[in-house]
């Protein structure tokens, strides 16, 4: 690798040329303060943080953007620096609707962290401060205008990460804002819903819808058995609300501060996942022996779902119709666990606490309603769980393990995996190889389809036939997968497919963290081992071995796809290309 | 949150096969957004969201850019054109002699914003930057003629001319 020699504050150091000053400065732990700068994502030199006084430059330069040279003398915080930094944070605030205290991302928003760290003491400017109407039509996401500063991350993500494009910067001027053509509503465009637009946002522009009062509702009404079902991700990333490292396993804690919160029950939506494995895994091997539809791809993704229903309606007959896990659980809810317990179904409410928001129009689709009832009343983000809990007066860190209730109880490794890119096809091939080769396997463990690389790929011979899968996660790389389907140049028998970079422990719910932290680690990894730590550590590993699943196909649903499972736990999917 | 309610916009044969011949002329070349949204308005009069739609699918360019761009240059419209394009010059010279109160006054004898088209289709209104004509501040334009060295009480009798 080339390098050049550079002096940062009158120091030495020598850099890879193809940084950036920010790069350079980042790598010699000098704090150069940034907003718009989104690592990978969003690199355009917009929000006038990070300014730096170059040696022999005429002005000012944009650290994030300014490639280092040889001999290169930059000073990070000089007296004109920190005037100039300032001046622009107190012009972007100028126009800022600085209800901290009310907001949603208040200790939480790296305009308010810059604030502390620069020093502002009082606003000189006030700006135009336009008024604009918060959407709040979507079901998964809210946009308040308001609070937002121009930086450009929630476009840049939409377009460039996730390819989907609903948003784009309109007009010019002061009059600039972020919204969707025609100043439509979120609702009304082809947004999937994924959330990453509020993981990127520094400020509270962005958040979900909030579904904590219709919770809190629920729990408060005596008539209704409130069961509260939690996603894998969840666990992996739910401590960090809580001063916990990123990466933290938090399962036993989570389970007793729900338990507090005032739930009847709290379930693992593991099991469902084990539930989806053994349905979805029979589908795969029932369109593999008699010429169904393939690639068959994974249908566990909302986000991922309605991309595919908005920009790859030839691809619907792919897609497993097979319900996603906590949809699946819903129904069972509704009907195997209310004849147990001998509980009217109407009295029942579900809530799935989701490291999504697309999980949260996903809900509100009218096929999923199979037991006459919706099959889950509300969804609530990991975010909005935390909220929960600290409203609770609950002191998380120091609560004791408790354990998911019966009569589901714990779940299987092969469930908790579902939450990181690659688990899904992990979780199945365990299963389906065991059905079809009639043996256990001697290691469980594929890493081929483990790790953060975009689109994986990887052979697996069972019984005697090669399959070859693959997985992708982001939208972009679904794009890319589908699209090299599509031109004949890739085959594939079995595809997984998660909406997020990442898969769900970094989905549009999890808790959201900051850029700066984001270009130090790799969080997708970090939370990610949390739940490849947790299947090692699992009694069960394999969907097909969980005793409450194969109880509940012995009392309730008979086999995997049979007409009860078909009633329950599938679905069919809807054209979009229109939008 | 929605626009106002317009009818949909269906191009005529002849306009339909303009656009497909510059969207063919342009497409996969580097920069052709703004050049086929100036031939494309010069085609149609003005940039509706079912032209915006064609030009996206035809050029390879997602929407949301599309109307970025759209909303970002003034010369783009997202509205009709009337048969008389008035412009109004909101540059530093005619603003400080004035222009601001001979907008305001156009307004309210057409009754339209700036950016919209009167009903009858007659007159449409934008307000635009610097037109070069400071010597005959303020101005405005009514299509090619030029009106300078105006007072407010001018406009009315300079609109009539067009009403007929």
């Amino acid at each position: 690798m080339n390098t050049v020699n550079i002096k940062i504050n009158g120091n030495a150091y020598s850099v890879p040329s193809t940084y950036t000053v920010l790069d350079a400065a980042r790598d010699a732990n000098i704090h150069i303060p940034t907003l718009c700068y989104l690592k990978d994502v969003n690199e355009i030199g917009a929000c006038r943080m990070c300014l730096v006084e170059i040696k022999g430059a005429r002005a000012l330069q944009a650290a994030c953007v300014y490639p280092v040279s040889e001999g290169m003398e930059v000073f990070t915080n000089s007296p004109k620096v920190r005037k100039a930094r300032k001046a622009n944070l107190e012009l972007i605030l100028s126009n800022h609707d600085r209800k901290c205290l009310t907001c949603v991302r208040n200790r939480n928003c790296e305009l308010q962290t810059m604030c502390e760290e620069l020093g502002v003491d009082e606003i000189r400017y006030d700006g135009e401060n336009k008024v604009y109407a918060i959407d709040s039509f979507s079901p998964s996401i809210v946009r308040d205008n308001n609070k937002c500063i121009l930086c450009r991350r929630c476009t840049a993500v939409c377009s460039k990460v996730q390819t989907v494009n609903a948003i784009g910067a309109i007009d010019r001027g002061i009059n600039t804002h972020i919204g969707s053509i025609f100043e439509k509503s979120l609702n009304e465009v082809s947004c999937v819903m994924c959330g990453q637009c509020i993981a990127a946002c520094p400020v509270g522009a962005l958040s979900e819808k909030d579904s904590t009062k219709d919770v809190w509702n629920a729990i408060h009404d005596e008539t209704k058995h409130v069961v509260i079902q939690v996603a894998p991700a969840v666990r992996a990333a739910i401590g960090e609300e809580f001063g916990m490292e990123i990466g933290t396993r938090a399962t036993g804690k989570m389970v007793a501060a729900i338990k507090r919160l005032g739930a009847d029950k709290v379930f693992d939506t593991d099991t469902a996942a084990d539930l989806t494995i053994m349905e979805e895994g029979t589908e795969f091997i029932d369109r593999i022996k008699n010429g169904g539809k393939l690639p068959m791809i994974t249908s566990c993704s909302p986000g991922w779902i309605k991309f595919c229903e908005h920009n790859y309606p030839d691809f619907l007959d792919n897609l497993s119709t097979c319900k996603s896990p906590h949809e699946m659980f819903g129904a069972i809810i509704k009907s195997y666990y209310a004849e147990k317990m001998g509980i009217n179904p109407a009295d029942i409410y579900v809530v799935s606490v989701m490291p999504c928001t697309a999980k949260k129009f996903e809900a509100q689709r009218d096929e999923l309603k199979g037991t006459g009832y919706a099959d889950v009343d509300a969804v609530i983000t990991t975010r909005e769980l935390a909220k929960m809990i600290k409203e609770c007066g609950i002191d998380f860190a120091k609560l004791a393990d408790e354990e998911f209730d019966n009569p589901f109880g714990p779940a299987t490794g092969a469930g908790v995996i579902f939450g990181a890119t690659g688990g899904v096809m992990e979780a199945a091939l365990r299963t389906v190889y065991e059905i079809l080769e009639g043996k256990p396997m001697a290691n469980i463990e594929f890493d081929a389809v483990r790790g953060t690389e975009g689109i994986k790929e990887a052979e697996v011979e069972v019984a005697g036939k090669k399959v070859r899968v693959a997985v992708a996660h982001g939208l972009g790389n679904a794009r890319k997968l589908l699209d090299s389907i599509k031109s004949g140049e890739k085959n594939y028998e079995f595809i997984e497919i998660m909406g997020c970079p990442g898969g769900c422990v970094t989905g549009g719910g999890q808790p959201i963290v900051s850029a700066r932290v984001q270009a130090q680690v790799d969080v997708k990894a970090l939370r990610a081992k949390a739940l490849y730590d947790e299947d090692r550590a699992s009694t069960f590993r394999k969907s097909h071995e969980n005793p409450a699943i194969k109880e509940l196909y012995a009392q309730y649903l008979g086999e995997p796809c049979g007409h009860k499972s078909h009633d329950l736990l599938h679905t069919h999917y809807v054209d979009r290309s229109d939008v | 949150m929605s626009e106002k309610a317009t009818p949909a916009f269906v191009m005529t044969k002849e306009q339909e096969e303009k656009v497909q011949q510059v969207i063919a002329k342009y497409k996969g070349t580097d920069g052709a957004l703004i050049p086929v949204l100036h031939e494309v308005q010069e085609i149609i009069g003005y940039l509706p969201i079912e032209v915006q739609k064609v030009i996206s699918e035809g050029i390879d360019v997602p929407m949301s850019e599309i109307y970025g761009v759209v909303t970002f240059y003034t010369q783009f419209s997202i509205n009709p054109k009337g048969k008389y394009k008035i412009g109004v010059c909101l540059g530093t010279a005619c603003y400080v002699k004035g222009s601001g109160d001979i907008l305001e006054k156009i307004k309210q004898i057409l009754g339209i914003d700036v950016g919209e088209c009167t009903e009858d289709g007659k007159f449409s209104l934008e307000a635009t930057r610097c037109i070069g004509a400071c010597g005959l501040a303020p101005v405005f334009t009514v299509n090619d003629d030029v009106y300078g060295r105006l007072v407010v009480d001018d406009v009315e009798g300079i609109l009539a001319k067009y009403m007929d």
